[in-house]
């Protein structure tokens, strides 16, 4: 079945699975073993397979598919009518806004919108960079302290406008921190290599 | 330690408070507990010491926490200025008890919440826990079911439907193999009493549902969880297993000869899946549309077995039945509704949380008595009472009491028990399209009503929230409301409409506003909406409201007072926070045109 998948090709023909995805197919094909192949077992195993590598890619759900003997067109109408599972790849930093009553009533899509000001994308959208996505969510049920928005699963209570540039610059000055250190990590490097 | 109060920073106080401790030598335990309800004052924390009775400290920051460790524990200063109340009436402290938001509350289901570790099996036997099923074990079956029949209990899930007579009619079916479902499918925004009981109290839960599926004869039982609860499916998961080990679940229950799997199942996110068809589809794994019934569950339901489905808060109820009598639970409430509901109230009030109160009291005491009001002196607008499915209540019906009759009888309904407070600063027509929006998107689309239907109303919804609707719109509105209704299989379609059939028939004036004179009464529809800098307050020479301005909107004026660019504007109402209460100088009108233009100044 892998095998079947790696050599298809496009209609351009680039072939429709990279290295990347192959090495989550071959992980995946591990995975499912724990599973039986029963059909009660489809959200599940969706569930952990979005779990797992935050997403459904399409390689992958037709190797669900053949592992509950049914079509795929079937594991990706299940897959489809439920909020929970995404189709691409997220950014490194996931972002939810919630749009509960509580939270509407007290201004999320001010939130929200402030997010896809500052990110340059709308819901449901990954930066260009892969660095973060944005999603809204129906309730998060913290509904006592809205607005509320889940920043990489934590449960950011009070939401202001002026929260949203923070808790972004925040992940900025962390990112080059971390850009500075393994420059400077490259560079001692390279100075005991030239010693 | 649930969701609400780890989002609040429970988790950084709890680390100050083990440090602290340990730097300073001082012996304590500290233990995480649930959730007490009451969410604006978190993190609470309660200290037991031998010279005070239980104090509770609100708002604790890691900083209070140090302080309370060196003052309080090591130098004996109960700090006052920091104390909400002693958990125990008292002659030294004022207690708790002396406010309104805990003495007219009836705690039965939240009585332990927030008292003991959620994750201790030991410290839930210490509340009396299981003691209600040792005694129901002891009865038969049918006994029971009647017991439940007699206390009257109703199912909490909105629809209120007896819970001993749906137990009864499972006992009816042919069928031996049942199953019993606990839905804590929390879908409904603004909702969380659920999510609160299985974090605080998932074995309270795990004894009502093996009492019911003892009484209906079940020996598989399935929790079907929301996946956006991920603490609450940990404390679940880890409660089966502790109750597995000492043998209150599995082979045999107690040493009898009663034997019960439970499952746990997560949901996807489907608000259709809180409907118990819907829900069984879902668990068999296929999309989460709900069956005509009939046959109802009870009779063919999960993998063709007669199945019992109730709600998180119903089953909750069953143990405290058994460890009193169906007599001690008709005590409380009123004849219809007997027992308690519990509510979460959130919104633009000024205690939001869990409130559990006895059936028959009425809005105003939850409202205003219990809960607060509203805060910042604005007026009271309205009420919505469960959420999508409910409906939003005017001032006029604050008297109505609570209870799953009177509220249908209102045109709102009990729902799961969602409340969201509205002050005068919320639109109407705006809260209804909301709820459409919502209900729109989540409509599993297998009725042609309740699919196309839910779109049109959300569009002629929208069209009002711009100024672009008609007084025709209003009528097409209600037509098509009372279609949808009629049309539709389940609960969701069946109850979409209400949201926007309340507000239409209690705030009619807003939706002619909207219509007629092209304004947004409350300011909040945006397209309706303007802001601009009054001239006379504004102070020369400040800049607070440029600063926070995300689309520089903000230009300075000739005199060096500041004017918003009505184009480039986004309405987020940024300014208003950031002008300081000195000048208070931004306003908001409606409809737009009443702004006055503001020049430019000359480069």
């Amino acid at each position: 079945m892998l095998d079947a998948l790696v050599s298809m090709k496009n209609p351009s023909g680039t072939p429709e699975v990279d290295t990347e995805e192959l090495l989550m197919l071959e992980d995946l094909r591990n995975g499912l073993r724990r599973f039986a192949g029963a059909r009660s077992n489809l959200i599940p195993i969706l569930q952990m397979i979005q779990e797992r590598y935050q997403y459904l890619s399409p390689a992958g759900m037709k190797l669900v598919a053949a592992h509950l003997n049914i079509s795929t067109v079937e594991v990706y109408g299940v897959a489809s009518f439920y909020n929970q599972f995404r189709f691409h790849p997220p950014g490194r930093h996931q972002i939810q806004v919630c749009m509960g009553t509580a939270c509407h009533v007290r201004a999320a899509d001010v939130i929200l919108e402030n997010f896809e000001r500052k990110l340059g994308v709308k819901e449901g959208q990954t930066t260009p960079d892969r660095e973060f996505s944005l999603e809204r969510v129906a309730c998060v049920g913290c509904c006592a302290l809205a607005p509320v928005a889940v920043v990489d699963r934590e449960v950011q209570a009070g939401m202001q406008p002026s929260k949203v540039e923070g808790i972004l610059l925040g992940f900025q000055i962390e990112k080059d921190r971390l850009d500075r250190e393994k420059q400077n990590r490259g560079s001692d490097s390279s100075e005991t290599a030239g010693t | 330690m649930a969701t609400c109060g780890l989002a609040a920073g429970a988790g950084e106080t709890r680390k100050a408070f083990t440090e602290t401790l340990a730097e300073r030598n001082i012996e304590a335990a500290v233990i995480p507990v649930g959730c007490l309800g009451h969410c604006y004052a978190e993190p609470l924390v309660v200290i037991h010491t031998p010279d005070y009775p239980p104090l509770c400290f609100h708002n604790v920051s890691p900083g209070k926490a140090k302080i309370l460790v060196k003052s309080f524990l090591e130098e004996g200063d109960p700090l006052v200025e920091f104390l909400y109340g002693a958990m125990e009436p008292n002659e030294l402290l004022p207690s708790v008890m002396d406010f309104p938001r805990f003495s007219l509350e009836k705690r039965i289901v939240l009585e332990h919440c927030g008292h003991f570790d959620p994750e201790d099996l030991f410290q839930y036997l210490l509340t009396g826990g299981y003691a209600g099923l040792v005694k129901a074990l002891t009865r038969s079956r049918s006994e029971v079911v009647e017991e439940v029949v007699l206390s009257g209990l109703r199912g909490r899930g909105g629809a209120g439907f007896p819970t001993g007579i749906k137990w009864r009619l499972a006992t009816e079916a042919e069928n031996e193999n049942r199953v019993i479902i606990c839905n804590a499918d929390e879908g409904d925004p603004g909702a969380y009493m659920d999510r609160t009981i299985l974090e605080s109290n998932p074995h309270q839960l795990l004894e009502g549902l093996v009492i019911g599926a003892y009484a209906v004869g079940a020996e598989q039982a399935v929790v079907y969880i929301r996946s956006e609860y991920p603490l609450a499916v940990r404390r679940i998961r880890d409660a089966i297993r502790q109750a597995e080990e000492a043998g209150l679940l599995g082979q045999a229950v107690l040493g009898t000869p009663i034997h019960l799997e439970v499952l746990v199942f997560q949901g996807s996110g489907a608000f259709v899946c809180g409907e118990e068809t819907a829900l069984i589809q879902s668990i068999e794994g296929l999309r989460g549309m709900p069956k005509a019934r009939p046959p109802y569950p009870v009779e063919k339901g999960l993998w063709g077995k007669p199945t019992v489905v109730n709600n998180v808060k119903t089953l909750s109820c069953v143990p405290a039945i058994f460890r009193n009598d169906a007599a001690w639970f008709r005590q409380v409430g009123t004849t219809a509704s007997p027992g308690t509901a519990i509510f979460s109230v959130v919104g633009n009030v000024v205690h939001p949380g869990l409130v559990e109160i006895p059936m028959g009291t009425t809005l105003r005491t939850l409202i205003f008595d219990i809960c607060g009001g509203v805060p910042g002196q604005k007026k009271f607008k309205a009420v919505q009472i469960g959420g999508p499915s409910g409906g939003c209540l005017p001032e006029s019906f604050l008297d109505t009491p609570v209870d799953f009759d009177s509220l249908i009888q209102a045109g709102a309904m009990m729902g799961s028990g969602g409340m969201v407070i509205m002050d005068e600063n919320a639109c109407m027509v705006d809260v209804a399209r909301y709820f459409l929006e919502f209900t729109q998107s989540e409509s599993c689309g297998k009725c042609t009503f309740c699919r196309i239907g839910t779109r049109h109303l959300l569009i002629i919804l929208d069209r009002i929230t711009k100024g672009l609707g008609t007084l025709e719109d209003l009528e097409t509105l209600e037509t098509l409301a009372a279609d949808i209704k009629l049309g539709s299989l389940c609960g969701l379609g069946k109850t979409a409409p209400n949201p926007v059939l309340t507000s239409l028939k209690y705030f009619r004036d807003e939706y002619e506003a909207h219509v007629l004179e092209k304004r947004c009464p409350a300011c909040a529809c945006r397209e309706l909406t303007a802001f601009y800098i009054d001239l006379e307050k504004c102070a020369r020479g400040c800049d607070a409201c440029v600063g926070c301005c995300p689309v520089e909107a903000i230009f300075t004026t000739s005199n060096r007072k500041k004017g918003i660019d009505a184009q480039k504007c986004v309405k987020c109402g940024e300014c208003m926070v950031a002008c300081p209460p000195e000048y208070d100088a931004v306003r908001k009108v409606s409809p737009p045109e009443l702004a006055p233009v503001i020049e430019r100044g000359k480069e």
